[in-house]
């Protein structure tokens, strides 16, 4: 009699699990990147089930992508590994009539993310930043004095000012495709050079201040720099203005500003795409077509603090994002930043070791 | 009643076929493969509905660069090094906690042998992942380790311990020593008592009878437990990400990097194939010793 039970309930969880399969929509996007609410909203919405997981590092995320049966419906490259992903085969082309929100991009964006996905075949924008440094006002302006140079890259790459620092605690990304670029915009190079004999006149700046990193990691520096455990982090706006908001709520008297250096600084692109194996693509549309809704734009750009390429959700944003030069740079601004594009992968394994020796000294 | 016999000997070599052979011959030709763009990221890959000239046309591609490659840079054979000093340390650590432990155990009253054993396990039901991620609540300058020695009023100052590779001593000691204790308690419990009592009975003080019969006759279980231990560390990954600082040399994280950051798995093969030849190789020449001191005996 248990038996026969036992066996009943299993088949009811073979078949749910069969029924369900079309029903859900897998996404992986990066981690401290949507308001959670809205998981819930599409979940409502559209009847599907979303699995969401999040990384944080793009690397991760390509790994997976080129293993073959990520079984993601919807993942979330930066525009460089994006464009390598799309010669590798990895996304299919989206189905324009399935996202009737399309038309809500916004073109200053979609000029820029063109050279990496032409005409946006394969993918939409979600978020767009700059790469820069993140302060505690307090610290280190009691460290350096008043006129610390937070807003230059001179913050961070002058060993000077690193070694005073250190003692607050600095951390860095663990990214060389950010780090890199940052150093040679420093020394007046071409931050997306690709030649051997200028990457490695970056290795010299960012050796001469490791002694003073006392971390390099990608996502660790949101809370330490909210606690006021670091006093400077190198990392991406968003980020770091969750920190600034983070510390605002707790009231610690930490006082979090970011900015972009004034030598210019990188400006990059989180696009959503669709794998090619996607055991749902429908849902993925559904899923995109979503994010596109200028409603959902705002919402996420609203709590995430950093731009989204959706036009029509600007009128929704909050003052403290849309009137935030941090989150969209004046004119101005937007003349001094630059954009990379991907290493091939003689680079790539130049720029890898250069890190390792960097990092480990070996 | 032959065919039986045949099955039943097949058993271990068809286990050890499907899950050690293919998956290191998998790894082995990637080896020998070139980098790609494409899923998956390597060339050439086998096309077997292509002929036979496709077969050779297959093998032809395939050579040993990636090995030569490894040969050049010395971040390599640093970090084997590296990693072959942090597993041989760890393991001796294991051993001077572990053996004193499964010793107590084996000599505890028998009622208390299963609760001391349940408690050696007890920590298996918790996630790997969190125990490590506790460490670094224990390890960091204001974790517990470092409040409870200022209170003890042994340092004046936090120490840092946490991304150093004392931090990884202590996260490789603390998830593998269960696996030196509980082989070396195995191998205790079955040692027969009256032999000691014969060797205190000859005159043998219990130093001399522990060091001339007790280790001897636990040889099986220290060696077993030396294995269990120091294979997974010398290949360790997260132990050495989580709690180890960026100047912590290891292959497991050398290996991460081929993957990841360089998409590069010819060359993270390669890798893999080295590091299991470092296993492999002394678990061998150990494997043949012994067999020539059992046939001297015999």
């Amino acid at each position: 009699m248990l038996r026969t039970k036992s066996c009943t309930f299993l088949a009811a969880v073979v078949l749910t699990a069969q029924a369900g399969w079309a029903q859900e929509v897998r996404v992986y996007n990066w981690s401290d990147y949507i308001d959670e609410d809205l998981l819930a909203q599409f979940e409502e919405e559209t009847g599907l089930e979303l699995i969401y997981d999040v990384f944080d590092s793009n690397e991760v995320l390509e790994t997976k992508l080129l293993a073959g049966g990520s079984g993601y419906d919807v993942v979330v490259p930066s525009a460089t590994f994006l464009q390598r992903q799309i010669s590798a085969g990895a996304f299919q082309k989206l189905d324009k009539s399935k996202l009737s929100n399309i038309g809500n991009l916004w073109d200053v964006v979609e000029a820029r993310t063109e050279t990496y996905d032409p005409g946006g075949e394969y993918s939409i924008n979600y978020m767009w930043g700059t790469t820069g440094i993140g302060v505690n006002v307090g610290r280190v302006t009691e460290i350096l004095g008043e006129d610390a140079p937070i807003g230059s890259l001179d913050l961070i790459f002058n060993p000077e000012n690193m070694a005073k620092l250190a003692e607050c605690g600095v951390h860095f990304l663990d990214a060389p495709t950010e780090l890199i670029p940052a150093a040679l915009q420093y020394i007046g190079e071409d931050p997306d050079s690709k030649d051997e004999d200028v990457l490695a006149l970056a290795e010299p700046i960012l050796t001469a201040v490791r002694p003073y990193v006392q971390k390099y990691h990608s996502s660790e520096y949101i809370s330490a720099l909210a606690n006021g455990d670091i006093c400077v982090a190198f990392g991406w706006s968003g980020d770091i203005l969750q920190s600034r908001d983070r510390a605002a709520e707790a009231d610690n008297g930490v006082e979090i500003a970011y900015n972009a250096p004034v030598e210019g600084a990188l400006m990059w692109f989180d696009q959503m795409a669709i794998p090619v194996d996607a055991p749902n693509p429908e849902g993925a549309h559904a899923f995109l077509d979503f994010i596109l809704d200028a409603e959902v734009a705002a919402t996420a750009s609203n709590y995430v603090y950093y731009a989204n390429g959706n036009l029509a959700s600007q009128p929704l944003l909050v003052e403290d994002v849309i009137g935030d030069l941090a989150i969209y740079p004046d004119e101005a601004t937007l003349e001094t930043l630059y954009t990379t594009t991907p290493y091939d992968a003689r680079a790539q394994r130049f720029v890898t070791r250069m890190w390792t020796r960097i990092k480990s000294g070996t | 009643m032959n065919i039986r016999r045949i099955a039943l000997i097949s058993v271990p070599y068809l286990w050890l076929l499907a899950l050690f052979m293919v998956p290191f011959l998998i790894v082995f030709k990637i080896s020998l493969s070139d980098i790609a763009l494409a899923i998956p990221p390597y060339t050439p890959t086998l096309d077997i509905s292509g002929g036979w000239t496709e077969v050779r046309s297959f093998f032809s591609q395939l050579d040993f660069e990636n090995f030569e490659f490894l040969a050049t840079d010395d971040l390599y054979w640093k970090s084997y090094l590296s990693s072959l000093k942090i597993a041989f340390i760890s393991t001796f650590i294991c051993l001077l906690v572990g053996f004193p432990i499964a010793y107590g155990m084996a000599n505890a009253p028998k009622e208390w042998q299963p609760t001391l054993m349940l408690l050696v396990i007890l920590p298996f039901w918790t996630s790997f992942l969190i125990r490590v991620y506790s460490l670094i609540g224990i390890l960091s300058q204001e974790g517990m380790l470092n409040q409870f020695l200022m209170w003890i009023g042994l340092i004046g100052e936090p120490l840092t311990i946490l991304n150093t590779n004392i931090a990884v001593y202590i996260g490789i000691v603390y998830t593998y020593c269960p696996f030196m204790i509980l082989p070396i308690y195995a191998t205790l419990i079955k040692l027969d008592g009256s032999l000691l009592e014969a060797a205190e009975d000859l005159g043998c003080s219990r130093t001399e009878a522990f060091w001339r019969i007790t280790v001897p006759l636990s040889k099986a279980g220290i060696i077993a437990g030396c294995f269990l231990v120091f294979i997974p560390a010398l290949g360790e990954f997260v132990i050495p990400s989580l709690l180890g600082g960026s100047d912590t040399l290891m292959i497991g994280k050398v290996l991460y990097e081929e993957f990841f950051a360089n998409r590069d798995w010819p060359v993270a093969g390669a890798v893999a194939v080295i590091l299991l030849l470092i296993l492999i190789v002394p678990i061998v020449l150990y494997q043949r010793n012994e067999q020539k001191i059992m046939e001297a005996e015999k």
